[in-house]
């Protein structure tokens, strides 16, 4: 166990140091998240006015809490092609050969995308809340809220690791990038699941995404809400991905 | 050889190029389609608005990958750039009779080729999809035509950036920038249905808006002469100066290399 956490903390660092420390990285994390809550929450607000929209917490909470989400799922994105980048600078294989747990590598790197989640979130909120956003949720809504986050993002690091440990090149960007992306707007991203029309709503109906947006906008505006089916679906979608994650693991591993 | 010859090799080179690379192609056709496709879906309801101008959000919507294609040229046209400033095909090249103005231009001809490509696409999906082009006949070469002038200009941006920079990554950069102007404009809503005073103020000073008003135009309402002015026009200008810049930041790479 102590090994475990002794590479965990090591790689975990690395990979943080090297987010805060580089704008290259640093910078596009923290604005797009930004740009988009602008653009969606402020572009769009008139949405709010349609027939049928009645969310009691107003269109910018609406859209926080999308925009919160997918800030978690790309920070894990990003943290993908992080791994996939020290592929191929022959960082990866060193750190294979030299850690005494493995399995610690991809903690390591979970942590630090829970960390780079964490930081583009509560400045992401700060906006949000300095825009004028409505919290209509209490304390343990808004935890639960967090809570939520922070699976969606380990969520997207599993699945990402679990590409870039099969790949090991960062050419496999948008195979982590575009599935996440893709999967995100196929939930009822501008208006909620009634009001979306079409073969998207069809789709969004079955994807495992729109339970937890739902949950989320659920717990900022204090409605009635349903944990089993929201945390219920995020901790499967964590499980599922990290089997993923590990077995991508051990073929890098295996390729030595 | 004449010019046209010489432009002719360098266009014939720019579309081999991007035609052999698929991640060139399928990327500026299929990304913006699905885009819109699920936008189109996820905000039909926004034509419930009073004052909203089309009966539906897909006719309203698919003005936008004509833009979206032309963000794309932009990074195909200055990825290209780079890539010959950082193999070092500029310097071998500049060792030619070869004019720096073929050269440009024969690489921004290869881009638009895909430009056209892409435009065409659009119309036959959104024809597919039911749209009611309000223009008619003579509104498809029109629209078409803008298109391409958009895609000129972002092209010729992107060989600007490409040469300056004389980097496949810095390009890469740039693109999500580009993004920014596309999202901060009227792409998703009219500017009069935009309720926030800012962003109505920065939609209506973004060139890009009026690039979108301009396609979208042609779809929606029939001839618009002034959002037809106004798109040309604006396409135009951004066309002539990108072409501009671009063809002094050749000038200078030559000199220096």
């Amino acid at each position: 166990m102590r090994r475990f956490l002794d590479v965990t903390y090591a790689v975990a660092w690395r990979t943080i140091h090297n987010f805060t420390t580089n704008p290259a990285f640093f910078f596009p994390s923290v604005i797009f998240p930004l740009f988009f809550f602008t653009a969606f929450a402020g572009g769009l607000s008139s949405v709010g006015d349609v027939p049928g929209f009645d969310f009691p917490a107003g269109y910018t909470a609406f859209q926080f809490v999308f925009v919160l989400l997918q800030a978690s799922a790309f920070g894990g994105v990003f943290t993908g092609f992080g791994i996939a980048s020290d592929f191929e600078k022959g960082f990866a294989r060193r750190l294979l050969l030299g850690s005494p747990s493995r399995l610690g590598i991809l903690a390591g790197y979970a942590v630090a995308a829970l960390v780079r989640a964490v930081i583009v979130g509560a400045l992401l909120f700060a906006v949000a809340l300095i825009t004028g956003m409505q919290v209509i949720g209490g304390g343990v809504d808004l935890f639960g809220l967090l809570v939520l986050a922070a699976l969606v993002n380990l969520t997207a690091t599993f699945f990402a690791a679990g590409v870039a440990f099969r790949t090991r090149t960062i050419q496999a960007g948008p195979a982590m990038q575009m599935p996440v992306f893709i999967v995100l707007f196929l939930a009822p991203v501008f208006v909620p699941l009634d009001l979306v029309g079409g073969w998207v709503h069809t789709v969004a109906k079955v994807n495992p995404v729109t339970a937890v947006l739902e949950g989320g906008r659920d717990l900022i505006s204090g409605q009635e809400f349903d944990a089993a089916i929201a945390f219920g679906i995020a901790v499967a979608l964590v499980l599922l991905f990290s089997v993923w994650a590990v077995r991508g693991l051990r073929r890098a591993e295996a390729a030595g | 050889m004449s010019m046209l010859g010489q432009i002719g090799q360098m266009a014939r080179r720019s579309i081999l190029q991007t035609v052999r690379q698929p991640a060139m192609v399928i990327p500026p056709i299929v990304f913006p389609l699905l885009l819109v496709a699920i936008n189109a879906a996820g905000l039909d309801a926004a034509t419930e608005i009073p004052g909203f101008p089309a009966d539906s959000y897909w006719d309203f919507a698919i003005a936008v990958p004509f833009i979206q294609g032309s963000l794309f040229a932009a990074i195909n046209a200055g990825t290209a750039m780079a890539r010959d400033v950082e193999t070092g095909f500029l310097k071998r090249l500049a060792m030619t009779p070869m004019q720096r103005t073929a050269l440009l231009v024969g690489q921004l001809v290869g881009v638009m080729c895909v430009a056209l490509v892409s435009a065409a696409v659009y119309l036959v999906a959104g024809f597919a999809a039911g749209m009611d082009f309000k223009s008619g006949a003579l509104g498809v070469p029109t629209i078409i035509v803008l298109a391409l002038l958009i895609s000129l200009g972002f092209a010729a941006i992107g060989a600007y950036i490409g040469l300056r920079s004389g980097s496949g990554e810095a390009v890469q950069g740039v693109f999500p920038l580009l993004f920014v102007f596309l999202f901060m404009s009227s792409a998703n809503l009219p500017r009069g249905l935009i309720e926030q005073d800012w962003f109505r103020t920065i939609a209506t000073y973004n060139p890009v808006s009026y690039l979108v008003e301009g396609v979208r135009s042609l779809i929606i309402t029939g001839w618009d002469g002034e959002a037809l002015a106004l798109g040309f026009g604006i396409a135009a200008a951004i066309a002539a100066a990108a072409v501009a810049l671009s063809a002094a930041a050749l000038r200078t790479r030559l000199v220096r290399t």
